[in-house]
């Protein structure tokens, strides 16, 4: 071992200390207070004794960090050696017997409270915590009474705020080291430490730099005290008056899991459960702050049907016989090629399934697509060999070929970080600029946008000498949407050829697998089948589906601007503000005839819309969806949507049916177990499997029955500051797995690895090839819809350059400069960005005004820009 | 009472005291450097048997065997690293400072040495920040022995390559404990680390460490330069050597003496240091620095051996005796050394960062004619949670021994004088009550 | 101060002589004190950027130890031992006659420490952590006043040669 080869996570300063990989096979046995258990060897004793019941009090450990051993609250009998030891940082040994109840144990454990009382301030009543507060529980079971504490306590100034997000408490906090543990260990950036030392330690930030972490929010779920508490949630309710639903967060593909709080039929709070296969327990900011934008006043929530120029309020039967009647008259007059569906990716897999046999099956148009021109071919996403999250783990070598993480999937993010940190999976690193990865990772290879054969030989000359039987798993996404996909495939195609290969998806709109998965793609019906592999199958249960495969969302609005398309269904998209050619989209929304919109604000879509029709929201409605390893998730129903918004399935099948088409589908689970029946690969994931697995079902289940784990776990709502466990939500109907459910009966689709057209030519000197990409806080409705987010929002683009570059074009940091692509010319501000190389220029595209959408060309392959100073 | 020194690590500086430290002299009247010429002349593994059979044991505090922590080694785990503690902080210890200043040769010759033995390539001497002087001198002598190729690549044509490194602290007494010394050298607030791992095994960077004392290191030049043999020729029982002990508080004269183990506390304090200063008696003496529990006059002819310490309820620890003549309030001494702890606690365990700071504001009161009569039983209550068994060497709720050692001073106060004080808080509580009243 | 060209090769041989550069964070600091009189916000910055961790960071290890001053203290940091040997000869006595002495003195912060290992000398201080003791409070004083007057050269504030910052590790 050479020094340089032990990664400081993995140095044994205590918080480094290396926890027994989980899933450890060979077991040992000890007695815990008379007991006998089985457990992995070299466990820790304290989550050895909690998996079996045995619940030993602590403060400062938890299970998805590494000990620390600070508190001193878990100390414990163990035979043979001298005074108490931590659980928390004893690994068990076979034969090892530990007594946690003794008088002694119990004596020390409130000796232990008793210091941490003494300069606690104990303004329970008026803390967040109180109720649900280890502190205070710990207090009333194991605690001292009265205090023989009489000298003055510790004083600080009161809560104050070390974010937009978090406020401190120092005269709370006991100085467990959790959140900053999880800064530095878990999130990577340390922006919150301990300063002083002795009974003045605190924590700290930096001055003039605020705990921005896109994870801060953890911090504050697992801080044992009312010392960190999130602005959204403070004083907002009593954890005796809240009503806690398991769900799954749909602010991006990842899923994580999460237990949804609502007191009053408003959401006050989400928390990560810990999933192991999904989230480990974390959220990012923007998933657990986002509920807010439920109960945005500027929803949507009544039908409006269009009289004149303005869209007036209606009733539902009206607005939908007005849209039915629209829909109708286009597909008599045109044909139904001559409507296109756009979107479906923001809601459940059964909203996605109903609106795709509402198009295919029922107005038989094939123009129908969820993604917005910022994707990836359905081809490859839905025939690619599938990695789960949890490879990560166990990866031979990670090939990053997409977006940046941290930004679009943050919790993705901290997945793969720990798999570099910490796991130490080798990680490569393929992009046109640095990004959060980066610093983590073993290889950086760079290139020009658009041009990726060179870099991808020298990913595949890095993967050459890695050994090791894990897969190799490729993260691959839309790294930019100012260039087509086609350099992104052609790197796919030649990587697929490689031994032990698989695929993550890195898309990102919340359900955009699922909609995908169930048939809102050109060419594809539900359940990962071809238009033609699955018109038998599919048509017994419909009636019938289009021809010829259609248009994808580009073509449908290129189509729309041409006049060929009459009729535009919008559901849940706001075509100005998601696709990435804003050009194209406002022509499209012109060109159309007929605009239905089917949604939740008022956008320039619906401004122009004949009809809109609102729909419940994430919280408001029960079901499922799908996240980017293809593992459908449970979303839980928390509130009811004020106003008379609908579930997507249900003004799907009234469509339908005014379209001649009677569904039948009454709940929730009836649509779940059609789509068992008719979607191939979702066989076998009928209702019962979806209430009964933990950690939801991967796709397609038969090939991954591994996956599967069904209760006892519960989840542990409320109790926030302890890892709230996965849980399944009944079990009433029998335990276990299933036997192997049947195969899918029709062939799944299978990538043909088909490398498209060459890659662009090099920039010129002169102009700056664009990276265009989100970043977490943008102008999306969950940002700004929601109070405590807005302000993060980011206001207008900036484009981010190389030093060098802006030296050439001669003008000092935050100058306007115009910015001139074949499209259009912007003034926008140039800023030093020493993340972007030289002849690049990056723009975030969810940004206010003006921006990337004018430049870019979707037709283009990828979009250069000159850049002039202003005089 | 004969009292004599036995001076082997301190010969050279006590006989040329003006500039013995430079090179030159050192090399031309010290031998300086002739011990690691020996040393490179034998395999590492005999190294470690000679500082065996020399019995010596560490000198920064906690007396574990020298050579026996050397052979704790995992086998064939490279690099390892040396790491020498020069942070000299435990109250009334000053005998590093005068090594360091005076013969800082001895000390890097005893690194090299060591570092040879435990096959480490790089070596910090990790210095306590304040000792400015010292870092000038221990830095030159460093490149001395740079310049004369006693470090760096391919020593004297051994084929061993070393880098050793002073490391400058910054003001804090817990960078001493081995495990917050690490910390430190690797850049962080200097928390102790829980143990297992230990540093043996896993210490620096995650790599096996050997963290020994300046005195140690020093004492392992002599032994290489004589045998160790003849290093166990002197001491008694497991004690084996000499030692330096830092005597003072109210003595005449103040001072390091280094003396062979076994000489009695009374040829030390009244023999060497010239006993109590002016004409009074001796109150009671603290006889292993500020960590340890306290003796009295009647312990005077105890031998100083570090197991007899231990059945007396006390430690050798730093070698560092604190005397007190009757004039001195044992209250008072109690609460400054609980101020001290309290000051460098740092603060990562509970009972230390809590109970230390209580026990400091307690004894504050006490001392200070503002007690309670239940004071002491309740410092005695709750130090039970940091010290369990108030006895010596006492059990652990922390991390490291700082925890329990905050609580030394206060047992000794209720083991000589518990009634005595008491009765004085009751006396003080009951005087405050007479002037609430007599003030209402 | 921001580090310059000069300062920063300084700075980048420094942290070339440890296997981890975090290693690093110390010595550094003391070189920004020795330069600065205190460790300025930018040093930190510098610092945590020189090294890749976070401000946030620097400023927890420096917050921990007693030797960095993150505010300007003059030119002479007096420090007198108050710890116990100290204790029974003189020490608290000296520290407050020199407090009292030097309270508007903005060129001179004295300050009660802990025992600096110099118990043979008490009651002792230290000026920039040059020892002087046993000292009465007037010849402490006396020594102060050269230091003042350049009759006797002070080490910097971190306790390093004035003229071969260089030299000191
Ligand atoms: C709180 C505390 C402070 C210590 N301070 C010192 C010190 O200043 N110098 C020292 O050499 N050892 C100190 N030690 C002992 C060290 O932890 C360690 O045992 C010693 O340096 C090992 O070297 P040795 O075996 O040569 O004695 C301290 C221990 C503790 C618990
Ligand atoms: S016992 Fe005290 S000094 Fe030692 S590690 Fe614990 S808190 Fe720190
Ligand atoms: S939980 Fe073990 S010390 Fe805190």
């Amino acid at each position: 071992m050479s020094v340089s080869s032990v990664p400081m996570s993995q140095w044994p300063s205590d918080h480094r200390y290396t926890i027994p990989v989980a899933g450890d096979q060979d077991v040992v046995s000890i007695t815990i207070d008379d007991k006998v258990v089985q457990v992995p060897r070299g466990e820790l004793l304290i989550k050895a004794a909690q998996d079996h019941g045995t619940y030993i009090p602590r403060f400062c450990w938890h299970e998805r960090m590494k000990p620390v051993g600070m508190c001193r609250m878990c100390l414990v009998e163990v035979e043979g050696m001298r005074g108490l030891q931590i659980s928390c940082a004893t690994p068990v040994v076979d034969g090892m017997v530990v007594r946690t109840t003794t008088d002694n144990v119990k004596s020390t454990q409130d000796g232990i409270l008793e210091f941490l009382l003494i300069n606690h301030p104990l303004d329970c009543p008026v803390c967040d915590r109180g109720g649900e507060c280890p502190l205070q529980d710990q207090t009333l079971a194991f605690g001292p009474g009265e205090s023989r504490y009489v000298e003055e306590k510790r004083h600080f100034e009161k809560p104050i705020p070390i974010s937009d997000l978090v406020m401190l408490d120092r005269e709370r906090c006991i100085q467990c080291g959790r959140c900053t543990r999880f800064a530095a260990e878990i999130a990577g950036d340390a922006l919150i430490d301990f300063g002083g030392r002795g009974g003045t330690t605190e924590v700290i930030t930096y001055p003039d730099a605020p705990f921005t972490s896109y994870f801060s929010g953890n911090t504050v779920q697992i801080c044992p005290v009312g010392a960190l508490t999130a602005s959204a949630y403070r004083f907002r309710a009593r954890p005796w008056d809240l009503e806690s639903v398991e769900t799954s967060c749909q602010a991006c593909a990842v899923g994580c899991r999460g237990a949804l709080e609502s007191t009053s039929n408003r959401l006050v709070r989400l928390l990560g459960v810990d999933s192991e296969p999904v989230n480990h327990g974390w959220l990012c900011d923007k998933g657990r702050y986002g509920y807010e934008w439920v109960h945005s006043d500027t929803r949507m929530r009544v039908p409006g049907v269009r009289r004149g120029t303005e869209l007036a309020v209606t009733s539902w039967p009206e607005a939908l016989d007005a849209a039915a009647a629209a829909l109708r008259r286009v597909r008599d007059e045109h044909g139904a090629g001559a409507i296109g569906v756009i979107g479906g990716a923001r809601g459940t897999n059964e909203d996605a399934y109903a609106w795709a046999r509402f198009a295919k099956g029922v107005l038989r148009t094939d123009n129908v697509d969820a993604q917005l021109g910022d994707g990836l071919p359905a081809a490859l996403v839905l025939g690619m060999p599938r990695a789960t999250i949890g490879d990560l783990d166990r990866a031979r070598a990670i090939v990053l070929l997409g977006p940046d993480l941290k930004e679009e999937l943050p919790v993705l993010y901290l997945r793969a970080r720990r798999a570099a940190e910490e796991l130490g999976v080798p990680l490569i690193d393929v992009a046109a600029r640095d990004h959060g990865l980066s610093r983590h990772a073993t290889t950086v290879i760079r290139h020009s946008p658009g041009v990726i054969d060179d870099a991808i030989d020298s990913a595949i000359a890095a993967l050459e000498p890695i050994a090791g039987d894990g897969p190799v798993v490729v993260i691959i996404g839309r790294p930019s949407v100012a260039e087509a996909p086609d350099a992104t495939v052609r790197a796919a195609s030649r990587l697929a050829g490689l031994p032990g290969v698989r695929f993550l998806s890195a898309l990102r709109r919340g359900n955009v697998h699922g909609a995908l998965d169930l048939g809102l793609a050109p060419g594809f019906l539900p359940g990962r089948v071809t238009l033609d592999a699955g018109r038998d199958h599919v048509v017994a249960a419909w009636g019938g589906v289009p021809d010829e495969p259609g248009l994808d969302t580009t073509g449908i609005l290129q189509a729309a601007a041409a006049g060929r398309i009459k009729a535009l269904v919008l559901v849940g998209c706001d075509l100005l503000a998601d696709f990435p050619d804003r050009t194209l989209a406002r022509d499209a929304i012109a060109g159309a005839e007929r605009v239905v919109c089917v949604g939740t604000f008022p956008d320039d879509a619906a401004e122009r819309a004949d009809v809109f029709l609102p729909t419940t929201v994430w919280g408001e409605q029960a079901g499922t969806t799908t996240n980017l390893e293809g593992r459908v998730l449970r979303l839980g129903r928390k509130v009811t949507a004020e106003g008379q918004a609908l579930e997507g399935w249900r003004i799907a099948a009234e469509l339908a049916a005014r379209l001649g088409s009677e569904w039948d589908l009454e709940t929730v689970e009836q649509v779940q177990d059609e789509i068992a029946r008719v979607a191939p690969a979702f066989v076998g994931v009928d209702a019962s499997l979806v209430r009964r697995a933990r950690d939801g079902v991967v796709l397609p289940v038969a090939d991954n029955l591994a996956e599967l784990t069904f209760g006892p776990d519960r989840p542990a709502a409320g109790v926030s500051w302890e890892p709230i466990r996965a849980g399944a939500e009944g079990g009433d109907d029998g335990e276990g797995a299933p036997v192997a459910p049947p195969q899918p009966g029709v062939a799944l689709h299978v990538w043909a690895g088909d490398a498209p057209s060459p890659p662009a030519a090099p920039t010129d000197s002169y102009a700056l090839r664009l990276v265009v990409a989100r970043t977490l806080y943008g102008n999306d409705r969950v940002v700004t819809a929601s109070p405590s987010l807005a302000n993060l929002s980011g206001g207008e683009a900036l484009l981010l350059v190389n030093r060098r570059d802006r030296e050439r074009i001669g003008v000092e940091d935050g100058t306007r400069v115009r910015v001139i692509s074949p499209r259009a010319s912007l003034d926008l501000p140039l800023h030093t960005d020493a993340s972007t190389p030289e002849g690049v220029g990056f723009l975030a595209v969810n940004r206010a005004g003006p921006g990337a959408p004018e430049l870019i060309d979707i037709a283009a392959h990828v979009t250069d820009v000159r850049v002039e100073t202003i005089s | 009472m004969a009292a004599q020194e036995t001076r082997v690590i301190t010969k050279f500086l006590r006989d040329r005291p003006d500039d013995s430290w430079e090179y030159s002299v050192a090399r031309e009247h010290n031998h300086a450097y002739a011990a690691l010429e020996k040393a490179l002349g034998m395999e590492p593994a005999a190294l470690v048997e000679e500082v065996q059979k020399s019995g010596l044991r560490g000198r920064g505090g906690a007396g574990f065997g020298t050579g026996q922590k050397w052979s704790f080694l995992p086998k064939d785990i490279f690099p390892r690293y040396l790491a020498v503690n020069a942070d000299e902080g435990e109250p009334a210890t000053f005998k590093d400072h005068m090594l360091i200043e005076r013969d800082p040769h001895q000390i890097v010759e005893g690194s090299i040495i060591t570092a040879y033995a435990i096959q480490a390539h790089h070596a910090f001497i990790y210095l306590r920040g304040e000792f400015a002087l010292g870092a000038e001198r221990l830095q030159a002598a460093v490149e001395d022995a740079y310049a004369n190729g006693f470090l760096g690549k391919n020593i004297l044509g051994s084929g061993f390559d070393l880098e050793l490194i002073v490391h400058r602290g910054a003001g804090c007494y817990i960078a001493g404990d081995e495990t917050g010394l690490l910390s430190s050298l690797e850049g962080e607030r200097a928390m102790p680390r829980i143990k297992p791992p230990f540093p043996a095994v896993q210490g620096l960077y995650a790599a096996p460490t050997i963290v020994n004392n300046v005195e140690t290191m020093s004492a392992v030049t002599q032994i290489v330069n004589n045998s160790g043999e003849w290093y166990a020729g002197m001491g008694v029982n497991k004690s084996l050597g000499t030692r330096i002990f830092s005597v003072s508080g109210n003595v005449e004269r103040p001072g390091n003496y280094e003396v062979e183990l076994g000489t009695t506390f009374r040829e030390l304090i009244e023999g060497l240091a010239g006993g109590v200063k002016g004409a009074k008696l001796m109150k009671f003496f603290i006889p292993g620095g500020a960590s340890s529990p306290w003796l009295l006059p009647e312990h005077l002819d105890e031998p100083l051996d570090m197991d007899r310490a231990t059945e007396l309820g006390t430690m050798l620890g730093s070698g560092a005796i604190m005397v007190f003549d009757e004039t001195v309030d044992p209250v008072l001494v109690a609460w400054r050394i609980a101020k001290f702890f309290a000051h460098e606690s740092c603060g990562k365990c509970t009972p230390c960062r809590e109970g230390s700071g209580w026990l400091e504001k307690v004894l504050y009161r006490m001392a200070n004619g503002l007690g309670r009569t239940e004071d002491l039983d309740l410092l005695l209550g709750f130090g039970n949670n940091l010290a369990p068994g108030l006895s010596w060497p006492p059990g652990q709720t922390t991390i490291c021994q700082l925890g329990p050692s905050t609580m030394s001073p206060t047992v000794s106060l209720n083991k000589y004088w518990g009634d005595e004080i008491r009765a004085r808080l009751a006396s003080d509580a009951a005087r405050r009550k007479t002037l609430e009243v007599a003030s209402a | 101060m921001a580090f310059t060209d000069a300062e920063r090769r300084r700075a980048e041989q420094l942290v070339a002589r440890y296997p981890h550069s975090k290693s690093a964070v110390l010595p550094l600091l003391h070189m920004a004190q020795d330069r600065d009189g205190y460790v300025t916000g930018e040093a930190m910055e510098d610092i945590a950027e020189l090294l890749g961790l976070t401000p946030a960071l620097v400023l927890g290890t420096c917050s921990f130890y007693t030797m960095f001053k993150r505010a300007p203290i003059g030119n002479l940091v007096v420090s007198v031992c108050t710890n116990v040997s100290c204790l029974v000869n003189g020490g608290p006595a000296l520290v407050d006659s020199l407090r009292a002495r030097y309270a508007d003195d903005d060129d001179v912060h004295v300050e009660e420490v802990e025992c600096v290992a110099a118990c043979d000398l008490a009651p002792v201080m230290q000026v920039n952590y040059e020892f002087h003791g046993p000292v009465t409070s007037e010849a402490a004083a006396d020594v102060i006043e050269q230091y003042k007057s350049g009759a006797l050269t002070a080490r910097t504030i971190s306790g390093s040669p004035v003229d071969a910052g260089s030299k000191a590790p």
